[in-house]
């Protein structure tokens, strides 16, 4: 990462958002309370008073038709940027998005376009239960002519949204709430974090851990315990989730000979499962391992909430199983606590 | 407000008379030679014709310009045409030729003509009412004057963002003209089975918008009430909402008829025949103006199929073009 100046990964969706609508006026934000006093926990706060309110407004709560109205208006050449606060709620918009956006391209023989950026907020902890947790990226994945990123980090989270801005397909723009306050190196002009480039973050020759939204840093973390116990982890962030940098991602694998994917989201039939199915076709005979949320209902009280997520302690004694079988491994309970447990407050 | 107008006769020209005529035909006629040629099986494409409701897109058409939008239905031959779609791009998609208007990837019920403002049909029964207020979003700021011509059917009105769509329409006031084609069937059920009671205008109206219900769908009525519409929105007004029931001749989909099925009646459509808008336009010009317009929708016709029938197919690599668009390719 380039530039000395840190900001936080709200404050940067917040600059990634206002460079785009600055550089192109057809940009235009809307969705329930990007106009409010407290603009979408502070990633739209002062865009209404820089663009005014004919590009920056609230909605009723009409999902599907406002998904619908993006389509429309990105068809008739405006690029929308549509707003969630929470990624369950992307429920409401799926006919629009699988049927008419994914497909609009395509479907009119490349004639017409649906640029516009869909972006949702995962949440966690403090209750956020079963309707406010849900990691659903997978589900686009699974549609061709979408698009899905999910910034780990500040820099990303500017970079790709000016990217996802100015590319002329749906985007699914996934971000996460725990992510909101950490902060990075994030360079003030407009740039692009280009899709489909994975990233290296942490290298080691044992295992490769691929994590996946606010799991690379619960993997980071994880390659530093592994590190006490004379494991070295490489840590490999996708980016980008479609396109996919399955190149790379096999590529770590292959010098290591060990992958766990770490998802972000249920592991049946998602993120870990397809980029486990791609390596397993390569005729790759790394060891492999699938994490991700337990299969169940996330649940809202805090001790049944911590079993749900894979955490650092988890994924660092996956990685010891996997390289020392049978060897057993208990990492200090303190160093396994998840960075939003020592951080965090709500609430939302 | 529900009302019924009377079309002031002296207020439409020969020209005008013509041209409703032209396109009236034009319709009627095409979908005859779609009806005609599919049993052949050279069209593989699931047909759901407009016989009998082409009044509802000629009226609302005809007096639309160039920069103003459609969002047609999925029984949309008769919109795509009447705002000027090409017809050998149609007929050449529904045979999945390369040079159909969709590349030959979208079929009968995905027409779209860019070139003439006519927005992308979907199959999907209501999914159009919200891409047609997002495409008049974008005419109310971008400036450009133009209106939405928003079509749907009686059945898409059941849809949740049928109402979520009046409702910012209404609120945002944007330029956009509701058309319900109402021909009282989704599929084989009638709005008797699915609607509490009919009164659809007075649930509309409610939001604010204006609507004008047309109990037979006379082309004329309709055409001159949206000129006023029109006018309005051009003018910063806010939607407008058109009832306009109207009756399908043939089946739900397919070339033929389903009398025989026991669902609705053939005395209906003697009715609706009674009033049938192609016949009584064309009653209304000369017989040499008729002749000629006749003669030329003919010569169109044939020419639009002759060319599907020696287009070439779309390169295999084609199914794989256009996932994603631009530089996200």
């Amino acid at each position: 990462m380039t530039g000395q100046r840190t900001l936080s990964y709200v404050n940067a969706l917040n600059e990634g958002m206002r460079q785009a609508m600055t550089e192109d006026e057809r940009v235009f934000l809307f969705g329930l309370d990007v106009d409010d006093h407290k603009g979408i926990q502070g990633s739209t706060k002062g865009l209404v008073d820089e663009f005014g309110a004919e590009r920056v407004f609230t909605t009723p709560l009409s999902e599907d038709a406002m998904t619908g109205l993006a389509i429309g208006a990105a068809v008739a050449g405006m690029r929308p940027i549509h707003v969630h606060i929470r990624m369950d709620f992307l429920m409401l918009c799926m006919n629009q998005l699988v049927n008419m956006a994914s497909k609009y391209h395509y479907m009119y023989g490349g004639v017409a376009k649906v640029p516009m950026v869909v972006r949702s907020m995962i949440g966690k902890s403090w209750g956020q239960g079963a309707q406010h947790s849900q990691g659903l990226h997978s589900l686009f994945m699974h549609i061709p002519g979408l698009k899905v990123v999910a910034p780990s980090n500040a820099h990303d989270a500017k970079g790709l949204m000016l990217a996802a801005v100015r590319d002329d397909n749906p985007v699914m723009f996934v971000e996460h709430r725990l992510l909101y306050p950490t902060e990075a190196y994030v360079d003030e002009a407009p740039f692009e974090v280009p899709f489909g480039k994975a990233r290296v973050i942490r290298e080691g020759k044992d295992v490769t851990l691929v994590g996946v939204s606010n799991m690379v840093a619960e993997c980071l973390r994880a390659a530093e315990i592994l590190a006490d116990a004379g494991i070295e982890a490489t840590v490999l962030d996708p980016v980008t989730l479609v396109p996919m940098d399955y190149e790379r991602i096999a590529a770590e694998a292959n010098k290591t000979g060990n992958i766990i994917v770490v998802d972000n989201g249920w592991t049946c039939c998602g993120a870990s499962a397809e980029i486990l199915a791609d390596l397993a076709e390569r005729g790759m005979g790394a060891k492999m391992k699938r994490m991700g949320f337990a299969p169940t209902t996330c649940p809202t009280s805090p001790e049944l909430e911590k079993l749900f997520y894979p955490n650092p302690a988890t994924i660092a004694q996956a990685a010891h199983e996997m390289l020392r079988p049978g060897h057993s491994f208990t990492p200090d309970p303190e160093r396994a606590k998840l960075a939003y447990q020592v951080a965090f407050k709500g609430p939302f | 407000m529900s009302a019924t107008l009377k079309n002031d006769p002296s207020s439409v020209s020969t020209e005008d008379l013509k041209r409703v005529y032209y396109s009236l035909r034009m319709i009627r006629r095409a979908e005859e030679e779609v009806a005609r040629v599919y049993p052949s099986d050279k069209i593989k494409s699931p047909v759901h014709l407009s016989i009998g409701q082409e009044a509802v897109a000629v009226g609302i058409c005809d007096p639309l310009e160039a920069r103003d939008y459609v969002s047609p239905t999925y029984r949309g031959h008769a919109a795509y045409l009447a705002k000027g779609g090409s017809l050998r791009g149609m007929v050449a998609e529904l045979y999945g030729k390369a040079t159909g208007c969709a590349g030959g990837k979208g079929g009968s019920m995905h027409l779209i003509a860019p070139e003439v403002n006519v927005m992308g049909a979907s199959a999907v029964v209501g999914t159009t009412v919200p891409t047609g207020i997002g495409a008049a979003f974008a005419q109310k700021r971008l400036k450009t004057g133009a209106v939405v011509a928003n079509f749907f059917g009686d059945g898409a009105t059941e849809e949740g963002a049928f109402y979520e769509s009046l409702n910012f329409a209404a609120l945002h006031q944007l330029p956009v003209l509701f058309v319900m084609e109402n021909n009282g069937l989704a599929i084989h059920t009638g709005t008797e089975k699915r609607w509490a009671t009919d009164r659809m205008c007075e649930r509309v109206a409610t939001y604010g918008i204006p609507t004008i219900q047309f109990e037979t769908s006379d082309v004329l009525d309709i055409r001159a009430a949206t000129i006023e519409a029109v006018a309005q929105m051009r003018d910063g007004g806010g939607p407008h909402f058109f009832e306009c029931k109207t009756y399908r001749w043939r089946e739900h989909v397919g070339p033929g008829d389903d009398y025989d099925q026991g669902y609705r009646s053939d005395a209906d459509l003697k009715k609706w025949q009674a009033m049938d808008q192609v016949a009584a336009i064309g009653d209304r010009l000369s017989p040499e103006d008729r002749a000629k317009t006749d003669a030329d929708v003919e010569a169109a016709i044939k020419d639009a199929f002759d060319f599907a029938e020696t287009s070439p197919w779309p390169d295999d690599s084609q199914l794989f073009a256009n996932v994603y668009a631009g530089r996200g390719a």
